[in-house]
């Protein structure tokens, strides 16, 4: 599982890639959560669970994305640690983080995950997903 | 952009011929050639994108600071008939809905206030809630938060954020009608809860700026400007619940272009006729947004009259004007001859009406609407007055506009080093972040010079002043 970044002009494009198409999506929201902090200071002291319905797999990354952004602003916090489980058109998600405190470093707000560069693939044994946060 | 295909209408203007053009509509990019040779391919696959969807009116258009969005361009301007299937789009407005600009201007010089710049900076920082994760001292409850879905500004000027002469000198007075709370989902209302009165990361900031420059001086003196006067420009928008709204309404809206056979493009170009019932409840929504937005700037503008007034105590600061450049607007433009409703929309583009507009204020309304192209916190902005012959369905570039992606410029500068570099013009930055700082650096934009110069030269809007920071809050 890794993540990485491509280049947009105002954005920045993320990409998760992993064996399975939710291990990908896993590490996309590892890359989102790279540009908000320090994610590796982020301790897993609180679950967040996440729950959807969407047949369509780039939608449903556009969405479990923007849940965790949703997330992370309602409850005052940032995430770590990220895990999704996809049954059919059913997909259940559990965020692990904390709320901010001094000493996490402040990165980049990400207002939300865009549908452009939108595309969830399977390349050889790797699923790559990714698309342009709004930044 | 490969600027082969284009065709120059004049030095500033400039087309996609029609054999080139497989889209329904004119496209015109406004912009000098050097500007448009440095802006991304995808500026003009955009924008050819965008002429090509149902009900537009007259050409697509780009601005020159244009760079590359989603969906739509960011500088892009596109107008809409609703009585010919025009379509409203999520993308053609933006994320940050009515993020805009308001700019203040004060009775302080430069050279008596020098010697406290550096408390102000500090204590504008201490007050002004900025950057990721930050939240402001307001927190709302759901029927209150309702209440600014509908007032606007007018409800944070009646809460005693400001004062009613403020809100003459913001657009629509400060509370656009036709909002709709309901169509507002729950998520995005939690999401502002304890965001109002903050000013987000990124590109957004508060600066003290000096009148460094006056370029037309019988309009600087309508606008109440003169060389060495300090203004205030803050720089954000609606915040976590115009976020939600855009990521709500972009899956909404994709998935009504697909039900109601609109053929999409580009998938994020999501939208839908402005007459049906997903584009209603998107109007609805955003203009909930924009009230949002000119709210908070409203009460940005309350904490900075306070901080100021701690070491200022005889400092006055009036509002020069509140204009918002990612919205979707109802207006009467003249086409052919004759006047027509639009919905005009303007993401990363400016309202810019000119003399006579009759929803101008009495005070420009022979000048032209003030209109503010920010610059990035280490070259200036740029105040200009709106034109009568502006061909652009009044629309105007609304910044620099960014030249390098954030990831180049996180490559390029390390934003300790830059704030240092920044400290050594005499520009004070105050931020929480590091990363923010260096993607956000001055070399990553366009030549904000030159954008206002050629935005003066098409025809767009023309300089009046411009403004040299010295005090930079960022997000």
């Amino acid at each position: 599982m890794s993540s990485s970044y491509f280049e947009h002009d105002a954005d920045i494009g993320i990409i998760g890639r992993g064996l399975t198409i939710e291990q990908s999506f896993e590490a996309a929201a590892h890359a989102v959560f790279a540009i908000i902090t320090n994610i590796e200071a982020v301790q897993p002291l609180t679950g967040i669970e996440i729950e959807f319905e969407e047949a369509d797999p780039e939608l449903a990354l556009v969405i479990w994305l923007n849940q965790i952004l949703g997330k992370s602003r309602e409850s005052g916090m940032v995430f770590g640690h990220f895990y999704v489980h996809r049954q059919d058109d059913h997909w259940h998600g559990k965020v692990l983080g904390e709320p901010w405190r001094e000493g996490l470093e402040r990165g980049v707000e990400v207002k939300g995950a865009t549908l452009t560069m939108l595309s969830v693939k399977q390349i050889g044994p790797v699923w790559e997903s990714r698309c342009v946060v709004d930044v | 952009m490969n600027i082969q295909p284009l065709q120059a209408l004049h030095s500033y203007l400039w087309t996609l011929p029609k054999s080139k053009n497989e889209a329904r509509a004119e496209i015109l990019l406004y912009g000098s050639q050097p500007l448009l040779a440095s802006m991304d391919d995808k500026v003009l696959e955009q924008i050819a994108n965008v002429a090509a969807l149902p009900g537009l009116v007259g050409a697509a258009m780009t601005m020159p600071d244009a760079h590359w969005g989603y969906g739509f361009p960011i500088g892009g301007v596109a107008a809409f008939d609703a009585e010919q299937g025009g379509i409203i789009s999520a993308g053609g407005v933006g994320f940050d809905i009515s993020c805009g600009i308001r700019c203040l201007r004060s009775n302080l010089k430069l050279a008596d206030a020098a010697p406290l710049l550096q408390r102000l900076a500090d204590r504008l920082f201490a007050t002004i809630p900025a950057g990721v994760g930050e939240e402001g001292s307001i927190h709302l409850n759901p029927q209150q938060l309702d209440q600014v879905l509908t007032g606007g500004a007018q409800w944070a000027v009646k809460q005693g954020y400001g004062n009613p002469a403020d809100l003459e000198f913001i657009e629509e007075n400060g509370r656009v009608s036709r909002a709709v709370p309901d169509n507002v989902s729950e998520l995005a209302k939690k999401r502002q809860r304890g965001e109002m009165g903050t000013l987000g990361s990124g590109n957004h900031y508060l600066e003290v700026q000096v009148v460094e420059k006056i370029y037309d001086q019988p309009i600087a003196q309508t606008f109440g400007l003169q060389e060495g006067q300090l203004v205030i420009s803050i720089h954000c928008g609606s915040r976590g619940l115009g976020h939600q709204i855009g990521t709500d309404y972009l899956m909404m809206l994709a998935k009504a272009a697909n039900r109601l056979g609109i053929r999409l493009p580009d998938r994020e170009l999501a939208c839908a006729p402005i007459k049906s019932p997903e584009g209603q409840r998107y109007l609805g929504a955003m203009n909930a947004a924009i009230n949002c937005a000119l709210a908070n700037r409203q009460i940005l503008t309350h904490l900075t009259r306070e901080t100021f007034n701690e070491i200022f105590p005889q400092a006055v600061l009036e509002t020069l004007f509140d204009v918002s450049h990612n919205t979707c607007k109802e207006e009467t433009h003249e086409v052919d001859g004759k006047p027509r409703g639009l919905h005009v929309h303007r993401k990363g583009a400016t309202r810019a009406f000119g003399p006579g507009h009759p929803r101008l204020p009495q005070r420009y309304r022979d000048s032209g609407q003030p209109v503010i192209i920010g610059g990035s916190m280490g070259t200036g902005s740029y105040i200009l007055a709106g034109t009568r012959s502006n061909p652009a369905f009044a629309s105007c570039s609304h910044g620099a506009g960014r030249a390098m992606s954030r990831n180049q410029a996180l490559k390029q500068w390390q934003g300790k080093t830059l704030i240092q570099e920044l400290l050594q013009q005499g520009i004070l930055i105050r931020t929480r972040s590091m990363r923010g700082a260096a993607e956000e650096a001055p070399g990553a934009y366009k030549d904000v010079d030159i954008v206002a110069e050629v935005t003066e030269q098409a025809g767009l809007a023309r300089r009046v002043a411009f403004l040299r920071p010295k005090v930079c809050i960022k997000g």
